[in-house]
């Protein structure tokens, strides 16, 4: 338990002393939210993974694709 | 159609290249500079001087500001994976799994502890603890570029792996091959001790702007010292690592090095070009001299030593590639594009008589026809000779521009140790060297524009063309990503550039993080 309130004051402190440090943190969490809310849910889904429910429907699926591509 | 497919390929690419492009804006001053700034701490453990613990701190703000603005970035290239790329993602994704799941979970997790501890630690633990947490920050960052770097790899030498037509991808049989391939360790070496190149150049060119401003001379000039002794120290094991990376090409990518040489008919005793101009409108056969003009370097066979170890070796060039009919390195004759593109159908052929035979044997039979020539599988999808020549102007500029501002690096580093004690006092010196940051950074991305756009068609080499490798969307929403990226990227870096010269503005005498 000390271990952990001793951790805890530690970035607590550190934190509260930064002058840089916060506005960068600003920006990675605007960095952070742009790419994992709105990149990733909207414009990047994983495609197999969106669209079948388990590996041998995927591999199904790719290995059909590795065969009509070459036609 | 096929115009589509083709522009839908060429967007996925350019997106790939944008975003990697980026990312290694930010990687490697993080590795370059992470060096710098720990050896300057451990002079302040060692000595006690306190300036050195100042200069270390400045060093380290720059640093974290960097780090800050970059994290993540690469990450954007695993979501493309996913969605622009999901046939190559497939097919790699046995192979991918461990290095990146280590990556991610030894690796970032190893920087993000011991980043925290060297920014807030200051106070509050010991000075050696401190030193230690400033160089696990720095291991963990090397660390997570070695598993990045070996997945590279693989694609340009898939070792270590076999195909299983029933899942469809290459599966992983020697985790040791994957990690230790010649390839990778190359790789690996020659792109760490590049960002050491960079972050000594950089150092070098910010003190010289405090030189320039005739502020903090002591610390500019002791930076400087530090920077040039490992700038040199680390340009001339680029050159080693270099020679590497030539002769594995030479092995195993044997058209990527005449590209970087624009070498369309092959030589003995062939030599290294200083600089040339290429003529536009050659075409593979057609037997005209590709050069508008050239100058060798003054070193007869040196292109055969750095392909093959050997001043007299055969370098096949573009036409001998797709022609064949030359003795390879292991005494067989090399195949010419059309028997490895009818290799590679035979090979994509069996893979259809396996998807639709019923009987185990007939499954069997045709597993064993496709394994046999699994080695050209990606010829099969390749229709034309011409679509294996990558584009020749670009990578061979490029490269030429890497070597010759690698040599550039070197002189820097020499006059700046010879006239280190005068250094304060010359100022087209300073100049020279705070102009020569961005020289770092095109050299940097000159060395990514050979290796990856050297290797095209390949996605991953003779096995997957990038055009089997992409997948079926519609370029519109690649296109519409790629300018998405464009803007945040752009907005990051100009970030980055605006905080990084506020913090170099207001010196090492401010208390920072």
């Amino acid at each position: 338990m000390k271990v952990l309130q001793n951790l805890f004051t530690f970035y607590r402190d550190g934190m509260k002393n930064m002058t840089v440090g916060k506005t960068l943190w600003v920006l990675v969490l605007i960095k952070l939210f742009v790419m994992f809310v709105i990149l990733k849910i909207f414009f990047f889904p994983d495609l197999l993974n969106t669209h079948f429910d388990d590996d041998a429907s995927r591999a199904d699926y790719v290995q059909q694709q590795l065969i009509e591509k070459s036609k | 159609m096929e115009i589509l497919n083709a522009s839908l390929v060429d967007w996925s690419r350019a997106q790939f290249a944008l975003t990697a492009a980026y990312h290694w804006l930010f990687v490697p001053l993080t590795l370059g500079l992470g060096i710098i700034m720990s050896v300057m701490e451990t002079l302040y453990v060692r000595t006690g001087k306190e300036e050195w613990k100042r200069a270390a701190k400045f060093w380290m703000t720059l640093f974290g500001v960097n780090f800050a603005i970059g994290v993540a970035t690469g990450l954007i290239l695993e979501f493309e994976f996913g969605t622009n790329w999901s046939n190559y993602s497939w097919f790699v994704g046995d192979i991918f799994g461990a290095p990146l799941a280590i990556e991610g979970v030894l690796a970032f997790f190893m920087e993000a502890t011991f980043i925290s501890i060297m920014f807030f630690g200051w106070k509050r633990v010991s000075k050696k603890f401190h030193l230690t947490s400033t160089w696990l920050t720095v291991l963990g960052a090397t660390i997570s570029s070695l598993w990045i770097l070996v997945a590279n790899a693989w694609m340009q030498y898939p070792a270590g792996s076999a195909f299983n037509a029933a899942t469809a991808r290459a599966e992983m049989t020697d985790f040791w091959s994957v990690l230790f391939s010649p390839v990778a360790m190359n790789k690996f070496f020659h792109t760490v001790i590049s960002a050491w190149v960079l972050g000594s150049i950089f150092v070098i060119g910010v003190s010289s702007w405090f030189l320039l401003r005739k502020r903090q001379t002591d610390f500019a000039l002791k930076s400087i010292k530090i920077a040039a002794i490992f700038g040199l120290g680390s340009s001339i094991l680029l050159l080693t690592t270099g020679h590497g990376s030539a002769y594995h090409v030479a092995q195993r990518q044997p058209m990527k090095l005449a590209v970087m040489e624009g070498l369309y008919d092959g030589q003995k005793k062939a030599d290294l070009l200083a600089i040339g101009i290429l003529k536009s409108g050659k075409t593979y056969n057609d037997g005209s001299d590709p050069f508008v003009f050239k100058i060798p370097v003054p070193i007869p066979g040196l292109l055969s030593w750095m392909g093959h170890d050997d001043c007299d070796a055969f370098v096949p060039g573009i036409r001998d590639i797709i022609e064949g009919g030359y003795t390879q390195n292991d005494g067989t004759e090399a195949l010419s594009f059309v028997e490895k593109q009818s290799r590679g159908k035979q090979s994509i052929r069996a893979l259809a008589d396996y998807r639709t035979a019923t009987e185990e044997d007939a499954k069997k039979e045709a597993e064993t026809r496709l394994l046999k020539d699994y080695a050209y599988f990606g010829y099969g999808y390749v229709e034309k000779a011409e679509d294996m020549i990558p584009n020749v102007p670009l990578v061979f500029y490029s490269f030429h521009i890497m070597v010759i501002l690698g040599g550039y690096f070197i002189v820097l580093f020499i006059v700046v140790l010879a006239y280190r004690k005068k250094f304060e006092n010359i100022r087209w010196l300073q100049r020279v060297a705070l102009w020569s940051i961005p020289l770092a950074y095109i050299a940097g991305q000159a060395g990514w524009v050979v290796a990856e756009v050297g290797r095209q068609p390949w996605a991953i080499q003779d096995v997957l063309p990038v055009n089997a490798a992409v997948s079926d969307i519609s370029a519109g929403s690649v296109q519409l990503t790629f300018f998405i990226f464009l803007a945040l990227f752009t907005t990051l870096l100009v970030a980055e550039i605006r905080i990084m010269t506020r913090q170099i503005k207001k010196g090492p005498e401010a208390e920072t993080v």
